[in-house]
């Protein structure tokens, strides 16, 4: 019970990350119906923002606590700004000139700005992996061992806590935005019919930009909460991590902003159960393969919306 | 002089659409008085649509020039604008034949898009109006006030929060109008309003066009088959017939042309001969 309990406290923690980004992928494929897969590498530039700007800020664990939180929420704030930008730029240099194409061309398009990104990374900040000691550490004892201290000790450490929370936090945020604001209506306007909307005066275009910009900045909090959890980056990072998200998206049902968080969940669960009760090695397939049976059964996903014919 | 000669709202000048070979609309002119409510008629395949789709920015024209006049002096060439800015500058409308609302959101939700532009800015484009800052409280109010008005005048205040999809087709038809009303356009483009409609949802649209008329001095240009609704409400009345205008005037003025009689509404069988001498075609 204690083993799962841990279990439990990672996957969670995993899959808010997985969430995080997964919700990129959703928002883009409801909007203009294409797979963004730099989105992926847009987080890990994000991560590199986020290790650049931490260092430039000289952020160690010995800073005192509350000047750590508020650095900490300074580097949150910087690197979603600046990675939005970068998210803003792929959308308006590799995929709305062709907007017009035929479907697939931004999805080749779409991988030439993942190669891109990657090898930009890799030639600006060198291809070894980057160490960031660890900023926060310590945690709750949830369980004390046993009276022998033979037992399992359940850790439930500040870090995942922090992202936890902010995960929590953002998506209520980003929930709000889609349901209740201007920009979220004309968002799901765009989504049912650009055209329309733009006959009643919408700039789709900007509001599609904004759908990048919006996607980004969450990929660069994944960013910033992956490299404080796992304390080390690289340029290819962004790969698996893009393909779980997007393996996320299409469990929750791509095009809901619910499903992402769901399927996010669900595969960061899914890898840590199979990593702790079977083997490690299997956990990727463990995950994809969850997703296969779920597709057979539900092909638009958990929480998606059968696709309505558009006109 | 009639008003669509001395102030016209739309000038549609030497207006021609070509797919391919095929020449839709052919060098068509013909004025939008303002204040008006203009029909433009024809049979099938006459080009009607695709006048709309050049005014509203759907097609490019292959020739000629959409000159919208706006109440405030601003001249907008339409046929150089981009599709948004139809609407949210030149103050343009549109509804469609296959009605096209956001199914999936709700009547409000509807509205509150058309209303778009001013709430972002109010909002400072979401950041002020996450944070509580300026004005945005107080548009959205508005906005939502907006809403209701048009709401209360195509009686569909009892169902708002309704997804539009749910409702019935003579409802989304004035839901479409009422949408189209929420962008504050000087000019509202209908195309066939009264399709489907039962005699006595035709004779409410009838009232609800007046009123947009008379109350807000919208200008209405509406393509419509059903003649009764046409003679009844239209000042001015155009008549294409393969992409070129055979008729323009007053109502009274086109049911009595041959050309429009030869071509469009018909007459008795007996009569044939007499209007097939009268316009030529022997």
């Amino acid at each position: 019970m204690d083993y799962f309990l841990q279990q439990l406290i990672n996957g969670v923690t995993l899959g808010s990350i997985y969430g995080l980004i997964a919700i990129g992928y959703t928002m883009v494929y409801g909007i203009i119906g294409m797979i963004n897969f730099a989105h992926g590498d847009i987080f890990m530039v994000g991560s590199f923002i986020s290790l650049i700007l931490i260092v430039a800020l000289g952020i160690t664990a010995a800073t005192p606590v509350l000047l750590l939180i508020l650095a900490l929420a300074l580097v949150l704030v910087v690197a979603m700004a600046l990675t939005a930008v970068w998210g803003w730029t792929v959308e308006r240099v590799a995929y709305r000139p062709l907007r017009g194409s035929f479907r697939l061309a931004p999805l080749i398009t779409a991988i030439g700005a993942s190669i891109a990104l990657q090898n930009f990374v890799q030639v600006s900040q060198g291809a070894k992996n980057k160490p960031l000691q660890p900023l926060i550490s310590g945690d709750f004892q949830l369980t004390d061992g046993g009276a022998d201290g033979s037992g399992f000790i359940v850790n439930l450490s500040y870090m995942q806590i922090l992202i936890v929370v902010t995960t929590v936090v953002l998506m209520a945020g980003f929930t709000y935005i889609i349901n209740k604001t201007s920009l979220g209506r004309s968002q799901r306007a765009c989504e049912q019919d650009r055209k329309m909307a733009a006959l009643l005066g919408v700039n789709v275009d900007r509001t599609i930009s904004l759908t990048f910009v919006m996607g980004a900045s969450l990929a660069a909090v994944a960013g910033l909460m992956f490299l404080l959890y796992y304390g080390v980056v690289d340029f290819y990072i962004g790969f698996l991590a893009g393909v779980k998200a997007f393996t996320a998206a299409v469990l929750g049902g791509i095009g809901s902003l619910p499903g992402a968080m769901l399927g996010g969940l669900l595969i960061g669960l899914i890898e840590t159960f199979w990593s702790g009760y079977f083997s490690v090695e299997y956990k990727d397939v463990a995950a994809f393969s969850i997703l296969a049976i779920v597709l057979i059964f539900m092909p638009e996903g958990l929480l998606g919306q059968p696709e309505v014919e558009k006109v | 002089m009639s008003t669509w000669d001395n102030n016209p709202v739309l000038k549609v000048e030497h207006l021609t659409m070509r797919f391919g070979g095929l020449t839709a609309v052919g060098d068509l002119s013909f004025n939008v008085g303002r204040g008006d409510i203009t029909a433009l008629i024809g049979p099938n395949g006459a080009g009607k649509t695709t006048v709309f789709n050049c005014i509203t920015g759907f097609y490019k024209p292959t020739e000629g020039r959409l000159v919208m006049n706006r109440s405030s002096g601003d001249k907008h060439l339409l046929e150089r604008m981009a599709d948004f800015k139809i609407t949210a500058d030149a103050k343009v409308a549109r509804t469609f034949q296959n009605i096209r609302l956001f199914g999936g959101m709700t009547i409000l939700e509807n509205l509150m898009v058309a209303q778009h532009n001013p709430l972002m800015v109010a909002s400072n484009w979401t950041i002020g109006g996450l944070l509580g800052l300026g004005g945005y409280k107080k548009s959205n109010v508005e906005a939502i006030e907006t809403a209701k008005y048009w709401l209360e005048r195509t009686d569909l205040i009892d169902r708002a929060d309704v997804p539009a999809a749910d409702l019935c087709y003579g409802d989304q038809r004035r839901l479409e109008i009422a949408r189209a009303m929420c962008t504050g356009p000087e000019l509202l483009c209908l195309d066939e309003p009264a399709a489907g409609l039962n005699p006595k949802e035709s004779l409410e649209l009838n009232t609800l066009l007046q009123f947009i008329r008379k109350e807000h001095g919208t200008s209405v240009l509406l393509i419509e088959h059903d003649m009764s609704v046409v003679m009844e409400i239209s000042d001015h009345v155009v008549v294409l017939d393969y992409g070129v205008k055979i008729s323009d005037g007053t109502p009274e003025f086109v049911k009595n042309d041959p050309h429009v009689i030869a071509a469009y509404l018909g007459v008795e069988d007996d009569e044939v001969e007499q209007v097939e001498e009268e316009v030529g075609i022997v």
